[in-house]
């Protein structure tokens, strides 16, 4: 048997683990300063940059696909080659996936804070950035498939097919989500409105979590817990099967993300009762791995790999039997929009990805470095602060959640709302937000010292740049697959994927127009499309990131219909491109906003909430009230809008659009000065009173036809 | 609601793909052995063997 020498790349293994690193330190630093400013909001220094609103999609984003992201690819590149006896594919396209991602990385960092975004969640970024997401995507899913197909070793161990399915999977959700309509260069509108929106958005965000955030994060536990344990993995026929259930089942979850809103019941039916058989895998998949541990836990007390590693598998288990229990209706009716979520996530992402990083991460650096970690002993100190910075972040954030939920329900004897200041409820919280922050300080302190740990042990020993290795060439029987082979080998492979990703694009490019945009004949007549001050004011809304803290969808309970008015239609979104009904709510539902108050009182309100409503937590806005509305780009986000369907007659956005604008700018500056207010009606806060005023009020003007709903 | 037909179609799609990646594999024989490969990914370790010793 002819034996051939090889190298692995370490190179491009070791640029992942640093910059993971990096933007870990930088996201979690992100969110740490989003979470001060919820208890004391002066903390963006009065600056638009770095105001939650904006801070926030940048904080889930630095750790979704900067950190996660990197750590990912680092995982990936180091066993994927290590499994398939092979290099991987190409160093170009290696290279190529590193540096592009990076850069996407940089752009969303830059791009964020000046407020570029689509507003959906954990897709904020902005079309020119999506597409170099889907460019880097496609070179590293070609890197991926074509080192499977070089490989020297016959059986695809279970990571390679973990792997597989978030290439493949992530690169349909993502092309399906981001369906744009460029108005300028950073300024798009989702091509689908409203309800349809927000099920495509979950319908990502969901799988998201699912494939960018599990998938291949089980794929590399698979590969790394039984190499730092040096043990078997417990049951390999049971990995087989987590794998295969885990990938049927967890696309059709995502509607759970819409409970009790204007999706249709059996939609949402549909989300939930897949959420709960996803208990089965996932807690097959928790024990096969801490079952891998038996007979070897003597080793989890003095390794501190194999400690991160039981608590990230631990937290796994949690998360996963938490978020189909969060799918069940009755649950979700009192946990959707409070802080319940806020707590379900971070046990996913502080426990289950955060430590099974650094897990890695302590493992492969001294395998890079050829030498041992520079101190055990302070990676066991990082590993008790980071578990110390978990509970103390959680906890609180759970008995915020609970809190949350119950005095928004909470009714008096005799039929009025407990609390009916939605102020009161969050006050009452606050104390939590500042425990969370103490928990978040505390896990960047281990990250910290991780970061010098692995600093260190990288001075002390020596990179090695590749790794040698020996291995067969793969057998390839005639009868079988031969064929197989040949059409997948080399060039063709190259062709089939991008063709497949053409043929997606080309493929939704065809059908949504055909079949959405006739949709959006309202079933509600009175819904009219936004006059053009409104559209510039829901697009501020979307700059300044308020879906974060304020939900746009009354849920039809008696709680919520008391405090917020009418529950919320379908057929009242049908010009929302994109839809804005957020999944948080640290201030009040803003559904039916339109005429609760005066003009001058949101104007007062945005320059300092405080002085309408003392103790609260919103930023102040004032930039708003000097900023001059971006009246030049109107005809292109027009435009867009008519295209993705908004029914604007031909030509209006090329005069008689400014003259409305004026005119309507100039009633609010009258209405104003009745409030003892004086501001030019060129101002940004003009455009967002007008878009405030006029959420949820389309329906009040006909109530005959108020109740038909469409879906 | 026609968005939902996108949906599954997409959806459809990647699990159909999934299920020919599954008929593969079963009929390949990927999965005829299930032992073997969880003890293989153990020793595939290369040439500086003495590195590795030491880390262990």
């Amino acid at each position: 048997m002819n034996v051939e020498t090889f190298k692995y790349d370490n190179r491009v293994v070791r640029a992942f683990g640093i910059a993971t690193v990096i933007w870990g330190i930088v996201g979690m630093l992100a969110g740490l300063l989003a979470a001060v400013q919820l208890f004391f909001p002066d903390a963006n220094l009065n600056l638009q940059f770095i105001t939650f609103g904006r801070i926030r999609p940048l904080h889930t984003n630095a750790v979704i696909f900067a950190f996660v992201g990197n750590g990912m690819f680092m995982g990936i590149y180091y066993s994927l080659q290590r499994l398939c006896k092979a290099r991987m594919f190409s160093d170009f396209l290696s290279w190529f996936n590193f540096w592009g991602w990076q850069l996407i990385i940089v752009a969303a960092a830059i791009t964020l804070p000046l407020g570029f975004t689509s507003s959906k969640e954990y897709a904020e970024l902005e079309w020119p950035i999506d597409i170099a997401i889907a460019v880097v995507w496609v070179a590293f899913s070609v890197n991926l498939f074509g080192t499977i197909v070089k490989r020297r070793e016959k059986h695809m161990y279970v990571a390679i097919w973990f792997y597989i399915a978030t290439a493949i999977t992530i690169a349909v959700l993502h092309i399906t989500n981001s369906m744009e309509m460029p108005a300028g260069w950073l300024k798009s509108y989702s091509m689908y409105a409203g309800v349809q929106d927000a099920l495509v958005q979950w319908w990502y965000g969901h799988n998201a979590v699912a494939f960018f955030l599990t998938t291949p994060y089980l794929g590399l536990m698979y590969y790394f817990l039984p190499k730092a344990a040096n043990r078997p993995v417990f049951s390999y026929r049971l990995s087989i099967i987590h794998f295969w259930a885990l990938v049927f089942l967890y696309i059709w979850a995502g509607p759970h993300h819409l409970l009790y809103s204007s999706l249709p019941d059996w939609a949402q039916s549909l989300g939930m009762v897949f959420s709960l058989m996803l208990i089965a895998p996932s807690w097959g998949g928790m024990l096969n791995g801490l079952l891998t541990l038996r007979g070897a836990w003597d080793k989890v007390r003095q390794d501190p790999v194999l400690k991160f590693m039981v608590v990230a598998i631990t937290a796994y288990g949690m998360s996963t039997l938490e978020g189909p229990l969060l799918s069940i209706k009755t649950v979700n009716s009192l946990s959707h929009y409070t802080d319940w979520t806020v707590a379900h996530v971070h046990v996913g992402a502080l426990g289950w990805n955060g430590l099974l990083t650094f897990a890695m991460l302590y493992y492969l650096f001294p395998r890079l470095y050829r030498t041992t970690l520079w101190s055990t002993k302070l990676a066991n100190y990082h590993f008790w602060i980071s578990l110390l910075g978990m509970m103390f972040y959680c906890i609180p954030i759970y008995v915020a959640g609970v809190t949350e939920g119950l005095m928004w329900k909470q009714f008096t004897a005799s039929g009025f709302l407990q609390y009916p200041n939605f102020l009161e409820t969050i006050v009452q919280v606050v104390p939590m937000f500042k425990l969370r922050a103490v928990g978040g300080t505390l896990y960047i302190v281990g990250t910290f010292l991780m970061a010098y740990n692995l600093y260190k042990t990288a001075k002390a020993g020596q990179f090695e740049p590749e790794t040698e290795a020996q291995a067969a060439p793969m057998e390839r029987s005639p009868e079988t697959g031969a064929g197989w082979h040949r059409i997948l080998e080399g060039k063709p492979l190259f062709f089939t994927v991008l063709s497949a990703v053409a043929i997606l694009i080309g493929g939704l490019v065809e059908i949504i127009p055909m079949y959405l945009i006739k949709q959006n004949v309202p079933t509600i007549s009175s819904v009219k499309p936004y006059s053009p001050l409104e559209v510039l004011g829901r697009d501020l809304y979307i700059r300044e990131g308020c879906l974060g803290c304020h939900s746009q969808m009354i849920r039809p309970f008696r709680s919520e219909t008391e405090r917020y008015g009418e529950y919320s239609k379908a057929g009242e979104f049908v010009y929302d491109h994109p839809f804005l009904w957020g999944s948080e709510r640290k201030g009040p539902d803003l559904a039916r906003e339109g005429g609760k108050y005066p003009d001058a009182w949101h104007f007062r309100h945005m320059d300092n909430p405080a002085d309408t409503s003392p103790g609260s937590i919103m930023p102040r806005y004032s930039w708003m009230l000097t900023q001059k509305m971006d009246k030049e780009s109107l005809t292109a986000r027009l435009n867009a809008l008519r295209k993705v369907g908004v029914p604007y007659p031909a030509g209006y956005e090329n005069g008689p659009a400014q003259k409305d604008l004026t005119a309507q700018a100039e009633k609010i500056v009258a209405s104003l000065k009745t409030g003892a207010v004086t501001t030019d009606p060129d101002k940004e806060i003009v455009a967002l009173i007008a878009y405030l005023q006029r959420l949820g009020t389309d329906i009040k003007a006909a109530p005959a036809t108020a109740t038909t709903t469409t879906n | 609601m026609n968005v939902i037909i996108i949906l599954i179609l997409a959806s459809l799609a990647v699990a159909l793909l999934f299920l020919a990646g599954f008929i593969w594999a079963v009929r390949s024989g990927q999965y005829e052995d299930t032992l073997t490969p969880s003890l293989r990914v153990l020793t595939e370790e290369s040439k500086n063997s003495e590195t590795n010793s030491k880390l262990k």
